[in-house]
């Protein structure tokens, strides 16, 4: 054992670095050629299918299925890459349980979908691994495009816009892009630097450069961009986080799960990454269940996510939730923080109410109960940073508001992703709607 | 419990299964363990004439395809018959016969289309004690390009001519093994009969190219290159090999003429449906080749116990009984109307019967009703031909419902006869003959 695995506090190198590495590995192995034809085999080629109307980007699913079945892997990635350039990523981080193979009529029949996720998976890798260029950018148009982050929203705009000839440039926040491909997923979904070599997968079709360290509101205004491009595309995302504001919040121990998880992707080595003994996670999204199971893995004794309403209301999908709970996890519903118990500026304790929905509200009992821990993990949602946009858009519930094409309030201004109104914070739903803003502003810019 | 001894031309055996002449009969060491696994009989490996040893390519000899798991669904072979010394065979024919009698020891019989090879080789398969012969008059491949093999069984004169000789020069039952890659099983069958012989088995292999080498344009199986067609077997040609057995079952002048089923039996099912369509008895080479001999417990076992869940006391009982309703297609009951019926409790609503209605049929399947996805058969539409059963995923799911006499077809708009009536009776055929 370990020495430091039971050490109190936030201690890097609970478990020994191979532990730490076999706990990484893939959570979903891809399968062989032998595998995905068999799997391959299950899928009915339904007419009309069920699955394509459940995938936001529509990929033909039948389709590249029975390409794969005939020996076609890259015909079959083809026929994923035309709707949704970031097939690779969303097959591995897709809640497929709740979209294509949710529907699925072999799991309406049978309880056993077609493993859609781990084909699309198949053909891709087997796309990007073959290195054969699948797509290529015909003549310049002249034209040049802005677009603002380098998330799965803004790379499916480049790469549309890079399809119809138009020059883009990516202006992105951080000193790398990807986004929440890069800084926001579980480590174990996206093995062997995925996110990065699906960026440069995607910056292959040419006309696509990136300038790093350029934050909106931060020395470019949106006002030049709507000058100096002939359009601009909007995929920041949702940068700000809500804090805890209650005693206690300030402590040492107490960490954004947003951070907390960047920092382990962003890791060499994720034996130098700090985490408590026993850890209390505030949220019910994917990111508190990323965040849980990753301070599991590095060892971490007990992990408790504690949410306010109940399981039926978790963001987090069902099979999300039973992955935390097989990796040790406990999940605890009807809590709220109430505060942190400190002792030396440090995380002691968490104080919580229980709670209970009455009359559609929901309301603390009053009744309170106290979880030991030394580290907090907030994760109760991300906003968006409206005032860096510097100009006045029209915004709803907080996030821009677009219209079906992804256009805003502001001239020639389109946005996508997370940092809009519509759709769910999917990986998916953002390539969706970063591609159809591209067919917007291409149309735009051809009238 | 239902008996299924068997007694084909003559030739007793504890059960109708008998191991088809091929590589799993080519020697003692393999007969034995096939008998120790239950099997009821053998045809042993197709003798040549004395003379050196023949060759076989030393590549390849097997191609197959496959379903998506691997499913072996057919095999071909470019092997030849027995490349072991003819002497060798003989002396252990004559020990395994001895070692087991109550199983049955068929030779199978290529020499070359003169009476003098036929002559020799006869009295020295006789001495053996074996029960019969077979003459191989169906391989494809190799040995028909020397004159023999399918050169001979695609000429009825010459089946006729050698099952003569043969049956002038032995004791032993002469079975005909017949050849598929012909026109009209029919015809052969009769010359068989004609020259005296007791039974024909069919069918041998059919003459194929599995697949093409897409990399070297070679096609498989390959011998260095270039490939030559070989002999298609297995559960893809168990179609083509029950209708020619029951052509020659129902045919006037070869009925009655003992037939041994053979042709991608692979389950008890399949063995049963050549029984009840006019086999004595079967014989089975890929599903062994392909699983090894245990599998004849499971085909011994099912027959039985769907013999007995039938209240079929013995092989009579079921050979033979589809005959009758084969026949052909102008005697079909016109009168006989169906419609497509798709449970909506099962429908898993994939669509295929919808789609393959729409695109290659009779657009007789809805894909929504009232604005939701609703797979519903429109009557007015169904000409009633199956094709959604076939591709319906859900067994049972659809199903033909014949109309009742009286009820009105609403495709048509007429009502449906209780009469049988066919198509030589029916105003539209121009040849039909006036009622009286």
């Amino acid at each position: 054992m370990n020495s430091k695995q039971h050490m109190s506090g936030v201690v890097a190198g609970r478990l020994d670095a191979s532990d730490i590495e076999g706990n990484f590995q893939d959570l979903h192995p891809p399968l062989n050629a032998h595998e995905a034809v068999v799997a391959a085999d299950r899928c009915y080629f339904c007419h009309d299918a069920p699955c394509v109307t459940a995938c936001p980007t529509s990929i033909d699913i039948p389709m590249f299925i029975r390409q794969i079945s005939t020996g076609n892997p890259l015909g079959s990635a083809e026929t994923i890459f035309d709707q949704n350039i970031l097939g690779g990523m969303c097959a591995r981080v897709c809640p497929t349980e709740t979209l294509c193979e949710q529907v699925c009529v072999r799991e309406v029949a049978e309880g056993k979908p077609v493993k859609i996720g781990l084909l699309q998976r198949y053909a891709t890798d087997h796309a990007m691994d073959s290195k054969n260029e699948i797509y290529k950018r015909p003549a310049a148009s002249g034209k040049k495009v802005a677009v603002v982050g380098a998330g799965p929203a803004s790379l499916a705009c480049a790469h549309r816009l890079a399809m119809y000839g138009h020059e883009v440039e990516i202006l992105e926040a951080r000193e790398k892009p990807g986004g929440l491909n890069e800084f926001g997923i579980a480590a174990y979904k996206t093995v062997d630097d995925f996110a990065q070599r699906e960026v440069d997968f995607v910056l292959s079709i040419g006309g696509i450069s990136i300038r790093y360290g350029q934050k909106l509101g931060e020395g470019i205004a949106l006002e030049q961009l709507q000058s100096d491009y002939d359009g601009v595309f909007l995929g920041v995302g949702l940068a700000g986080v809500n804090a805890l504001r209650m005693e206690g919040d300030d402590a040492q121990g107490v960490v954004d799960a947003v951070d907390f998880i960047a920092g382990l992707r962003q890791s060499k080595d994720k034996s130098d990454i700090a985490v408590g003994r026993r850890i209390v996670v505030i949220g019910g999204g994917m990111t508190a269940i990323d965040a849980a199971v990753q301070a599991k893995l590095l060892g971490a004794e007990d992990v408790t996510i504690c949410y306010r309403r109940g399981k039926e209301q978790m963001n987090a999908s069902v099979f999300e939730q039973d992955l935390a709970t097989s990796r040790g996890v406990v999940i605890r519903h009807w809590l709220q923080p109430e505060k942190v118990n400190t002792a030396d500026g440090k995380v002691q304790s968490v104080t919580l109410e229980y709670t209970s929905q009455k009359d559609g509200r929901l309301a603390g009992t009053g009744e309170m109960m106290t979880i030991e821990a030394d580290q907090v993990l907030v994760a109760i949602g991300q906003t968006l940073e409206a005032s860096g946009l510097g100009l006045p858009i029209k915004l709803d519930g907080g996030r821009i508001a677009t219209d079906a094409d992804g256009r805003t309030s502001a001239d020639k201004v389109w946005a996508g992703g997370d940092c809009t109104n519509t759709g769910d914070d999917l990986t998916v739903t953002a390539v969706a709607q970063g591609r159809d803003a591209a067919e917007a502003i291409n149309k735009t810019l051809k009238q | 419990m239902a008996d299924i001894t068997n007694t084909f031309a003559g030739i007793k055996s504890p059960n109708p299964f008998w191991l088809a002449s091929a590589p799993p009969t080519d020697k003692a060491y393999n007969v034995e363990r096939a008998f120790r696994a239950g099997w009821g009989g053998v045809v042993w490996k197709t003798l040549g004439e004395e003379g050196p040893p023949l060759v076989n390519v030393n590549g390849p000899r097997y191609g197959a395809i496959w379903g998506a798991d691997r499913r072996l669904l057919g095999l071909n072979n470019i092997e030849l018959i027995t490349d072991r010394d003819l002497y060798v065979n003989l002396r252990e024919i004559k020990q395994v016969k001895k070692d087991w009698p109550d199983r049955a020891m068929v030779v199978s019989i290529m020499v070359p289309c003169e009476e003098a090879a036929w002559k020799a080789i006869l009295p020295l398969v006789e001495e053996t004690g074996a029960d019969g012969i077979e003459l191989n008059f169906g391989c494809p491949h190799g040995m028909s390009e020397r004159g023999m093999g399918s050169a001979v069984g695609q000429v009825p004169e010459y089946i006729e001519m050698v099952t003569r000789w043969c049956k002038a020069n032995t004791r032993m039952p002469v079975i005909v093994k017949l050849t598929p890659n012909i026109t009209d099983i029919r015809f052969p069958a009769r010359a068989a009969m004609a020259g005296g012989a007791d039974a024909v088995s069919l069918i041998n292999t059919v003459s194929s190219i599995t697949s093409v080498n897409l990399d070297n344009f070679s096609p498989e199986p390959s011998i260095d290159g270039k490939g030559s067609h070989g002999g298609y077997c297995g559960p893809a040609v168990k179609p083509i090999a029950l209708n020619m057995v029951a052509e020659i079952a129902r045919d006037a002048e070869t009925r009655g003429l003992p037939v041994s089923g053979i042709g991608g039996i692979t389950t008890w099912r399949d063995a049963a449906e050549f029984l009840a369509l006019g086999a004595g008895n079967v014989q089975v080479c890929t599903a062994a080749m392909t699983y090894g001999f245990k599998i004849v417990s499971e085909m011994i076992e099912g027959l039985e116990n769907w013999m007995d869940a039938q209240g079929h006391a013995s092989l009579d009982d079921v050979i033979g009984r589809a005959v009758p309703n084969v026949t052909d297609w102008q005697y079909l009951n016109l009168n006989y109307v169906t419609k497509a019926k798709i449970n909506q409790d099962m429908c898993i609503s994939c669509g295929r019967c919808h789609i393959a209605c729409e695109d290659t049929s009779h657009q007789a399947i809805t894909q929504e009703v009232d604005g939701v996805r609703r797979f519903e058969v429109i009557d007015e539409e169904c000409v009633g031909c199956n094709l959604c059963v076939n591709v319906c995923p859900v067994e049972n799911c659809i199903t033909m419902e014949p109309l009742a006499a009286g009820e009105t077809d609403r495709r048509t708009g007429k009502k449906v006869s209780g009469d049988y009536g066919n198509w030589t009776e029916h105003p539209n055929n121009p040849s039909r003959v006036a009622a009286e």
